[in-house]
């Protein structure tokens, strides 16, 4: 059960300012959807959250500690693409995390410990529907199959929090709601916290459990790069009716219409 | 309808044939030259006829040279083939070192980038007589001189290829718990290995170039060295198809680069043909 606080972060690049004053506490075993128009900072938010980047004020608390400065186990991350290694076999993609945990010296076992470390992946991989693939390589798998082996990977390593990065944006819309399904069934079975920054609003609304909405409240053009996003929309999702759930789409929807195609 | 040029493709037949038609022209031309000329004078030294080619050829690969009782075509090509074959793995290994820190370490690619920038833009040529004076002009000299060619290309194009990896494997690595030196054995060399041979089957080429300059200046055996020395006796029935020879050596290793290539990374064809 794992807790986040950000505790008023901004971000700028070379006096660019990318987000300013974003305040958020994170139950345990929250879905966050994030969304907002392109460039709003969400994706920079979410390379915070993993420590790819720093920020330039405020902190970030995990379970109350302060973030690592470099990405580590407790935060899980799949992102759109090349999440997956191309030159290992699905099981030895899921087996990564486990044989370098073990073998701190050569990054792989060998022989009978091998096998049990892929004996241990046998779970997961069934659970996202990949046990019959075990021994392909992930170019001869499609693009759902991919994601669902980008998630299995990281989920072995048991982190704290699950980071998604538009993690279904290259999938047909088919493939795109079995991949709903199995993400609703993973977050129910291991009470992660995820976080996951989409295009999709159907997707945010369908997934989270809290939605945070990231925009610009100064867009005149002499302020952008002034001002930077911040959180414009925090709403949870569990208690709100179908109706407020219908409503806060459709003013979504109308304002990322008004948006410029930038 | 007919079809635009660009979507018109040879059969199978057509490209056999397309691509030994060249060959055939060019042996042609030179049969149609060397008659003329043994015509107008028999004892015509610049283009002779095929069958002295061929004698020329046997003589050199069987008959033992009358002076040192040794095969001259074999211990040339020992000579030759070992001090390429030493100069290339020692690039090699220099870039797979160099290279990999160099893309992957900040502090290494600060400290080594700029010199190996540099270094790669020294004529190797020119510095031959220092390799020379330095190193004498025995074997080392002239590996030295392979290795002062070719690697700096190899390091850059290495490095390169490191840099241009995604950042999302890299991350997702460290997300696994992999340190910097797990990450460099399994995922970064693995995945640079295949571009490393590719780049070594690019060198192949300015490597025989800096090896059979070196041999041509200074040396006692060697491929390059016989060409040069029988360059004073016009013997074109000799310097021929020691040329033959040695673009038949290039193109063998090349290929045994690439069919190493296959063969050892099995996930760099898995992408083909799949749905």
């Amino acid at each position: 059960m794992t807790t986040v606080s950000v505790r008023d972060l901004w971000k700028d690049y070379d006096g660019q300012m990318i987000l300013e004053r974003v305040n958020l506490e994170v139950s345990a075993h929250s879905f966050v959807s994030i969304v907002g128009p392109s460039g709003c900072g969400k994706s920079t938010f979410l390379r915070m959250l993993l420590s790819q980047e720093t920020p330039s004020r405020g902190k970030i608390l995990i379970d109350g500690a302060p973030l690592p400065p470099e990405p580590t186990e407790e935060r899980g991350v799949v992102f759109q693409r090349y999440s997956v290694f191309p030159h290992l076999t699905v099981l030895e993609n899921v087996a990564f995390g486990l044989e370098v945990g073990t073998a701190r010296l050569l990054g792989r076992l060998f022989g009978a410990r091998r096998r049990a470390v892929f004996d241990q992946c046998q779970d997961i991989l069934r659970a996202v529907g990949l046990d019959m693939a075990q021994g392909k390589y992930p170019a001869q798998l499609s693009g759902g199959m991919q994601q669902r082996l980008a998630i299995a990977q990281a989920l072995i390593k048991r982190p704290k929090a699950l980071l998604l990065d538009e993690p279904f944006g290259a999938l047909d819309p088919g493939i795109r709601a079995d991949m709903h399904e199995l993400m609703l069934q993973l977050f129910e079975e291991t009470g992660l916290t995820v976080f996951m920054v989409t295009h999709d609003l159907k997707e945010a609304f369908h997934l989270g459990t809290r939605l945070l909405a990231f925009d610009r409240y100064k867009t005149r053009p002499e302020e952008i790069g002034v001002y930077g996003a911040t959180v414009t929309l925090d709403l949870p999702l569990d208690r709100t009716t179908s109706r407020e759930r219908r409503e806060a789409m459709k003013d979504l929807q109308n304002k990322a219409a008004a948006q410029p195609a930038a | 309808m007919a079809k635009r040029l660009i979507n018109r493709h040879p059969s199978r037949a057509g490209l056999i044939y397309f691509g030994l038609l060249p060959f055939l022209v060019l042996v042609l031309l030179y049969a149609t030259g060397s008659t003329i000329r043994l015509a107008a004078n028999p004892n015509d030294k610049l283009l002779p006829g095929f069958t002295s080619l061929v004698d020329a050829f046997v003589r050199l690969a069987l008959a033992p040279d009358r002076r040192t009782g040794e095969i001259l075509l074999w211990v040339d090509t020992a000579a030759s083939l070992s001090r390429l074959g030493l100069g290339l793995a020692v690039s090699t290994a220099l870039a797979l070192v160099v290279g990999v820190a160099n893309g992957l370490l900040p502090y290494v690619r600060a400290g080594l980038s700029p010199l190996v920038a540099v270094i790669s833009m020294i004529p190797p040529m020119a510095i031959l007589p220092i390799l020379f004076i330095v190193f004498g002009l025995d074997e080392l000299s002239k590996v030295v001189l392979i290795v002062i060619g070719v690697a700096p290309f190899l390091i850059r194009d290495l490095q390169a290829r490191v840099e241009e990896m995604p950042r999302e494997q890299l991350i997702k690595a460290q997300t696994l718990g992999a340190s910097s030196w797990q990450i460099v054995l399994r995922v970064v060399l693995p995945q640079m290995l295949p571009r490393l041979i590719d780049s070594v089957r690019l060198s192949l080429g300015p490597a025989w170039l800096f090896l059979i300059s070196a041999e041509a200046i200074a040396a006692e055996v060697g491929l390059g060295y016989r060409i040069f020395l029988m360059r004073r006796y016009l013997a074109m029935d000799v310097i021929l198809p020691y040329v033959a020879w040695i673009t038949l050596l290039a193109i063998c290793s090349d290929y045994v680069l690439r069919l190493l290539t296959r063969k050892t990374f099995p996930w760099l064809d898995a992408g083909r043909g799949a749905p």
